[in-house]
């Protein structure tokens, strides 16, 4: 049985390729051919598990154990229709964010350094599909530090005092938040005795239902969603993102706001889902906050994206708003509030990246100014840069057609079933008026101006890989915002499947 | 209350040492003091695992040969489990150590300080001068 396989090769091929990049020569661009390739070969893999998934063989998913030691005490992956889909979309975006911004890699990093680049990718990537598919809580708190190191350095990678500055910042508040994760797994293993999510998830139903040691639970659950918040930009705990975001190269933004982020998202619903179980966490109190915070950091995210004058930390800024979004629908505490949110992960890492990659084309069509102002008239130098960042503006104001319509629609739909309706639909109306405030200005600025920007010298015209990219963004972007219903019905038969 | 604490004394002082590395990774400016707070507090996690772990009377996961042969019965050692994940989290603690202090230094180099806001403060100001000295060319220009 292949598909059985498939989640502990797929980490393995990535943190293998992490290994002998190095040794490869620097000739005929060889390191990063092989990272694609790698990529591209774990997606066909991602894709082939969804099949086999939605299928009755394997239907609803398995537990892979790794190592000699069964289930209680040995470590364990978990794979169902979610984190298939999930592995398969993370796979997409990487490979579209790396390939759409190869020459403006070439232009910010050294040679020596893009190899390096390539290692912390595959890294990167490995431990972003570890923290998917994992079901073992220490082995995420491990993969959660690789990917802390590898998200960091690759802010990094492009040098420059800005950059140093940004990653020293979002390496503290990183460790801040996997320190406190470190400290509430200890108590949660002290609490329970066990190390895998579902033996957990047991022992926690046992002491809650004979009252014992509620405070720590408490106190152990709050601890792991600040740490995890911390790393997935939840807002009072975001202000290291712009820096960072804003400051790296291109490749480097679009890998950070549309996967980093996500795969600590995904870890907080799974503990949610599969660790406390929905009902604990109602009784804990902790849907409220989560809620509350999501819908801070809707507005939030926005209103300091509004005062942003750079057209990168414009960007970053409205990615702690659809992360909001994401914590909206788990705050909602149902199935269906997940499954929303799930969809929202999907849509933002395909529109994220998608954006930063418009966003480098336009500047680099502006001599590398990234004000908002420097880019007047940059639609005509090019023009898939333009449709781009166009069809993204689009995807987050949430007009109907475009993905991030599909993602709004079922956060509202599934919000009619609590009893936090109301701050809900505001939360959504609000954030998604101050959306169009930010981006249909930009929109303005780079379709005005077309005879000065035609008098200016010419640009090159955007390398082939560049527009194909784009092309694949916009249309998914179109598939997502049109097609969306098979999905969440996937993405839900997943969602029940993780509990 | 106070009985509880003395009997968990261990935990007590590892929470307490948590505290002291968590305050000064968030408030110490100094960003050495900071890579210093860290490691106090992996190491108060560490010292909370191990205590944890410990189940006193038991002896230490590897076999021991008793009168009658090897004690083969598992309730006589400990879960050896608890010190592996110490293990894990010393490597982990370590190349993040590493990682931070080179970023330092790289800091360091570029801007002269370990202090991040002071980097922050020097940023603004060189731009500041270098946007004026930009304005001021672009008068001589025009005049």
């Amino acid at each position: 049985m292949i598909a059985f396989n498939i989640p502990f090769f797929s980490i393995f091929i990535m943190m293998f390729g992490a290994i002998i990049t190095p040794l490869l020569p620097l000739k005929k661009r060889l390191p990063e051919k092989l990272l694609c390739w790698l990529i591209a070969i774990i997606g066909i893999f991602s894709a082939y598990l969804i099949f086999e998934l939605s299928y009755p063989v394997l239907q609803p998913g398995f537990n892979y154990p790794v190592g000699h030691y069964p289930a209680p005490w040995g470590n364990e992956l978990r794979a169902g229709l979610l984190e298939a889909i999930l592995s398969f979309v993370f796979c997409v975006a990487m490979l579209l964010s790396v390939l759409g911004n190869f020459s403006s890699t070439h232009e910010d990093i050294t040679p020596k350094r893009r190899q390096i680049f390539c290692v912390l990718v595959n890294l990167l990537m490995a431990s972003l599909l570890a923290l998917t598919y994992t079901n073992d809580i220490f082995t995420a708190y491990v993969f959660i530090e690789i990917n802390t190191i590898a998200a960091c350095a690759i802010v990094a990678v492009k040098e420059s005092p800005e950059t140093i500055r940004a990653a020293l910042r979002y390496m503290i508040m990183s460790l801040v938040g996997s320190g406190l994760v470190l400290i509430s797994i200890c108590l949660l293993y002290g609490l329970t005795g066990h190390l895998l999510m579902q033996n957990m998830h047991n022992s926690i139903l046992e002491l809650v239902k004979t009252n014992r040691y509620i405070l720590p639970l408490t106190v152990s659950l709050a601890l792991i969603t600040v740490g995890l918040g911390i790393k997935s930009a939840l807002y009072p705990f975001a202000l290291w993102l712009p820096d960072a975001h804003a400051s790296s190269t291109n490749a480097s933004s679009a890998i950070l706001s549309g996967l980093v982020l996500k795969g600590h998202i995904f870890l907080i619903i799974k503990i949610f889902v599969r660790v406390f179980g929905l009902n604990v966490i109602k009784l804990l109190g902790m849907d409220t906050v989560i809620f509350t915070l999501g819908l801070v950091a809707m507005i939030m995210g926005s209103v300091h994206a509004l005062r942003q004058i750079n057209i990168k930390r414009m960007i970053a800024w409205s990615s702690v708003a659809q992360v909001g979004y994401i914590f909206l629908g788990l705050g909602l505490n149902s199935p269906e509030g997940i499954a929303a949110g799930c969809l929202h992960i999907i849509v933002h890492a395909c529109v994220k990246p998608m954006l930063f990659t418009a966003a480098g084309g336009l500047s680099s069509a502006a001599d590398h100014k990234k004000g908002l102002h420097d880019l007047m008239g940059t639609f005509y130098a090019n023009k898939w840069a333009g449709l781009g960042l166009i069809a993204g503006a689009c995807s987050m104001m949430g007009i109907p057609g475009f993905a991030g319509f599909a993602s709004k629609l079922s956060l509202t739909l599934a919000s009619f079933d609590s009893s936090l309706i109301i701050w809900s639909l505001a939360g959504l109306a609000v954030s998604s008026v101050l959306n169009a405030l930010y981006y249909v200005p930009a929109v303005i600025v780079i379709l005005t101006g077309k005879k000065e920007a035609e008098n200016k010298i010419k640009i090159p015209e955007p390398s082939g890989s560049y527009k194909t990219v784009m092309g694949i963004f916009i249309g998914i972007n179109f598939y997502l915002g049109l097609f969306c219903v098979p999905l969440l019905r996937l993405i839900t038969g997943g969602v029940n499947f993780l509990g | 209350m106070f009985a509880k604490l003395l009997t968990n004394h261990y935990e007590a002082v590892a929470v307490i040492l948590a505290g002291i590395g968590l305050t000064n990774l968030l408030l110490q400016k100094n960003l050495i003091k900071k890579i210093i707070g860290l490691n106090i507090m992996d190491t108060a996690i560490y010292l909370f695992l191990a205590a944890k772990g410990w189940v006193s009377g038991r002896a230490a996961p590897i076999l021991i040969e008793g009168e009658k042969g090897w004690i083969m019965d598992v309730n006589n050692y400990v879960n050896p489990v608890p010190s592996g994940l110490v293990l894990t989290g010393i490597v982990v603690g370590v190349s993040v150590t590493a990682f931070a202090l080179a970023l330092t230094l790289k800091l360091y180099e570029y801007y002269g300080t370990l202090n991040i806001d002071e980097a922050l403060l020097k940023m603004t100001q060189e731009q500041e001068v270098h946007e004026a000295e930009i304005m001021n060319e672009e008068q001589e220009d025009i005049l």
